[in-house]
């Protein structure tokens, strides 16, 4: 008769650590530990020496001083008496405002010219993907480059706008395209343009809940309200309306030409246009492919199935096609936000004054403290892109397929 | 009374006609534009608009391009040979080439980067193409060290010394791996250690024997440093993202939140500043007195920025390789050194052959970031000497132009390499 015996349980030894694949993991963790731990502390004992030697020492209250430049595109206030912490909050509103605008356009960029590509027009689809190819095979270092001297060497200068023959005109009055930047008019806002803003973003909140309605409403009962005309009538329609009834409180102040320069208006640098129209015509071609992607990765099928179920065209492509590609394009198209956000550093080689430019630039070089500088920068952008793949996360959990 | 049809009618047809050829809309050259340029009214119109554009940018290129002028002094003399004949002024690129390509190498010493580069394509060649003879990978493995001193001179002890270290590392990890990867790994890295600093004190002895003329690393310049900073960085990147993509797959935590660690925070980073940091701040961190190339402080810097986004690859690779294959490994009673080399990197690296080549591409493109630390690369040489010059101010659409051909070339080289590459393995996994 044979009985099960448990095995003889083996007392903890010491040798185990190396030989039983249970407990060798925590040795190699925790010589790895050590490791990194000795690394980083011979790091910080090598800037210890070398900061005494130098008779330097690790403080950010440079930031409290005057800063003692000027920027020349500003969104707040700011002048060269303020300090190195307002300095850098110029910068980075600045950065904000060129990855913002530049992440807008290379969206529109990207998804037209990933859907041309597409197109059964054989000369269009050639020159989408020539536009295509193109960009994404050159540095976008040399696009800022390129786009920069047309905006500074190319277009005439303010006073060629001078005089009753003058050598260069405005658009449409308004418009003036000059090497020292793009004058535009600027609005102006009086009392009570507040509430035609109000009445402007409720309308689109509006338009929203509207389609929201006419999607649970057809789910529920299959009655088809129309959306398209009541979402135009509720964009223009009550701001409008508003704007009347306000006494119209939003006027436009346009550039006007007075000596040799335009004063009035709104001056948009060449640097900020060169970077900003670089980075998106960049990414667009990088956005322009993943839309291709996620366009061809929906197979023929899903059409077919849509069509075969009586759906019309667009109905099609709204309710079957968009959801199911938008599940592929949404993620990189972020990650694309992302470069974007991450090369409009280079705003310092056109010195468009983000915040690599301030922090990591002027205020680096005139108070000499390369450690702290750098560190703030790095977590400014460090921030952002955390924050961006946070939300990216939790739009991949929310269209995630629902397998079960 | 019987009348056959026979004779009541004047011909039968007795053979079948041949078919009509179609209609004349329907084929050949008219066919195809009607389906592919005129098929709705909305696509003539985009016809039409595509092809005035086109037009315009045909006007204004072609007479810059055929009306150039090629042999000039300056950028007034092109002027006037130009004449408003609207012609590009390419003379700069045939007086400054030198510079452009060579940066401030000595003019008498071009063949030795030509010729490093020309061995590249050789000692690439069995890398990118599989039916190559496997022989050809020993001048692969040879290449670096000559590159090194073709490019930067000096005694060819230097080199033969630090290969002489690798192979006898390679000797004694190859002698100890039967008993433990871990034995063989460390035993080789203490045996090439001993051997450098063995040799070391032989170097400085015969500093004579086969010297090239000694080149500085900041007489390295143009389009030859993004190819050095390109190929080195690449190279020296893929080892160490695949540890990292390792590390990040691990079952141990803490080796596991080391690399998440690296890993996300170079990814969250802009390059330009671990570039600033190569520049102003990694002295700060080094013992004192150290002071090494800048060249060389950008290429760690760059190398670390590239293997964290080639080892989110290689995870990306890792993960896609069935759950099966990592049974069957353990199954056979493989330890886990032995399991990533035989069973799962070789297939994990192939899925992510795609994906590296265009991290390479991205980087070769990224390496013109360093002109912003005051390294004068093509676009650095650009900025810098040439358009600053009295001669040559103002030059910009040939320069530019010029640096963002040579960069075309490249990299759509590499990216329809890479599409080749993906449908020849497309079809061997099918």
């Amino acid at each position: 008769m044979t009985t099960l015996t448990d095995p003889p349980q083996e007392s903890f030894r010491l040798s185990m650590l190396l030989n039983d694949t249970r407990y060798r993991s925590y040795t190699f963790q925790f010589i790895a530990l050590i490791g990194v731990f000795l690394f980083i502390g011979w790091l910080i004992s090598n800037a210890a020496q070398n900061l005494e030697d130098l008779g330097q020492d690790i403080s950010f209250g440079f930031l409290g001083e005057a800063a003692g430049y000027d920027i020349n595109q500003r969104p707040i206030e700011y002048n060269s008496q303020d300090t190195h912490l307002r300095a850098s909050i110029v910068g980075v509103l600045n950065t904000l405002i060129v990855a913002f605008l530049g992440c807008i356009t290379a969206t529109v960029f990207g998804v037209i010219a990933g859907i041309l590509r597409l197109s059964n027009n054989w000369i269009v689809a050639r020159l989408m993907a020539v536009y295509v190819e193109a960009f994404r095979n050159v540095p976008v270092l040399i696009w800022i480059l390129i786009i920069f001297f047309i905006m500074t060497a190319s277009l005439p200068a303010p006073r060629a706008f001078r005089g009753d023959e003058p050598a260069a005109t405005m658009l449409f009055d308004a418009f003036a395209f000059t090497n020292r930047g793009v004058y535009a008019p600027k609005p102006i806002w009086e009392a009570g343009s507040m509430i035609v803003v109000i009445t402007f973003l409720l309308s689109v909140a509006g338009i929203f809940a509207y389609r929201r309605y006419a999607t649970k409403l057809l789910y529920d009962t299959g009655r088809l309200l129309p959306t398209f005309w009541p979402s135009v009538a509720l964009f223009f329609v009550p701001t409008i309306l508003m704007y009347f009834i306000m006494g119209r409180p939003i006027s436009l102040e346009y550039p006007e030409m007075s000596g040799f320069n335009f004063t009035g208006g709104m001056q948009v640098r060449g640097s900020l246009i060169a970077l900003w129209f670089a980075l998106a015509i960049y990414t667009g071609a990088f956005i322009a492919e993943n839309v291709r992607a996620g366009i061809l990765a929906i197979s023929k099928g899903q059409t077919e199935a849509a069509a075969s179920l009586g759906l019309r065209p667009n109905r099609i492509m709204n309710l079957v096609i968009l959801p199911q590609a938008l599940r592929v394009i949404i993620p990189p198209l972020i990650s694309q936000y992302l470069n974007l956000t991450k090369n409009s550093s280079l705003a310092i080689a056109v010195g468009y004054m983000d915040v690599t430019g301030t922090l990591g630039g002027i205020t680096l070089n005139q108070t000499g403290r390369a450690i702290e500088a750098i560190l703030l920068l790095m977590l400014f952008y460090l921030t952002i892109s955390l924050a961006i793949s946070a939300i990216m996360n939790v739009y991949n959990n929310a269209v995630k397929l629902k397998e079960r | 009374m019987s009348d056959t049809p026979h004779h009541s009618a004047a011909f039968v047809r007795t053979t079948p006609l041949p078919p009509a050829p179609p209609p004349a809309t329907e084929r050949g050259a008219i066919k195809w534009i009607r389906e592919n340029l005129t098929s709705t009214p909305a696509n003539a119109v985009m016809t039409v608009l595509s092809l005035v554009a086109i037009y315009y940018v045909l006007a204004f290129v072609m007479p810059w391009l055929l009306n150039g002028v090629w042999n000039a002094g300056s950028i007034r003399e092109c002027r006037e040979i130009a004449a408003g004949s609207g012609g590009g002024c390419f003379a700069v690129l045939t007086e400054r080439w030198h510079q452009l390509l060579f940066g401030r190498y000595p003019q008498d010493a071009y063949w030795r980067p030509t010729l490093a580069f020309v061995l590249l394509f050789a000692a690439i060649a069995p890398v990118l193409f599989q039916n190559l003879p496997r022989k050809l990978m020993i001048f692969t493995a040879l290449y670096p060290f000559v590159a090194y001193w073709l490019v930067w001179g000096g005694t060819i002890l230097t080199p033969v010394f630090a290969l002489l270290g690798f192979v006898v590392g390679y000797v004694v990890y190859s002698r100890l791996v039967d008993k433990s990867f871990a034995m063989g790994f460390f035993g080789g890295l203490l045996a090439a250690i001993v051997t450098w600093w063995v040799t070391g004190f032989a170097s400085d002895a015969g500093s004579g024997l086969l010297a090239l003329e000694q080149v500085e690393s900041r007489e390295i310049g143009g389009f030859m440093l993004n190819m050095i900073l390109g190929t080195v960085c690449v190279s020296l990147s893929l080892p160490l993202g695949i540890v990292l993509a390792l590390g990040r797959q691990s079952s141990m935590p803490i080796i596991k939140w080391i690399c998440v660690v690296f890993i996300e925070f170079i990814r969250g980073v802009p390059l330009i500043t671990l570039l600033f940091v190569a520049n102003v701040v990694l002295a700060y961190f080094l013992p004192p007195g150290t002071n090494f190339d800048l060249i060389l402080r950008v290429i760690i810097m760059i190398t670390m920025f590239a293997a964290a986004y080639i080892a989110e690859v290689i995870r990306g690779g890792l993960a896609a390789l069935p759950r099966g294959q990592y049974e069957a490994a353990d199954s056979l009673g493989l330890d886990y050194p032995q399991a990533m080399r035989l069973i799962i990197l070789p297939q994990a690296l192939k899925i992510s052959i795609p994906g590296i080549v265009n991290v390479a591409v991205g980087l070769f493109k990224d390496t013109t970031l360093v002109s912003i630390i005051a390294m004068f690369d093509l676009v650095g040489m650009i900025r810098g000497p040439i358009l600053a010059s009295t001669d040559w101010n103002g030059v910009y659409w040939e320069l530019l132009g010029f640096a963002a051909v040579l960069f075309f070339v490249v990299c759509y080289g590499i990216s329809q390499y890479s599409q080749w590459l993906e449908r020849q393995l497309q079809t061997d996994r099918r």
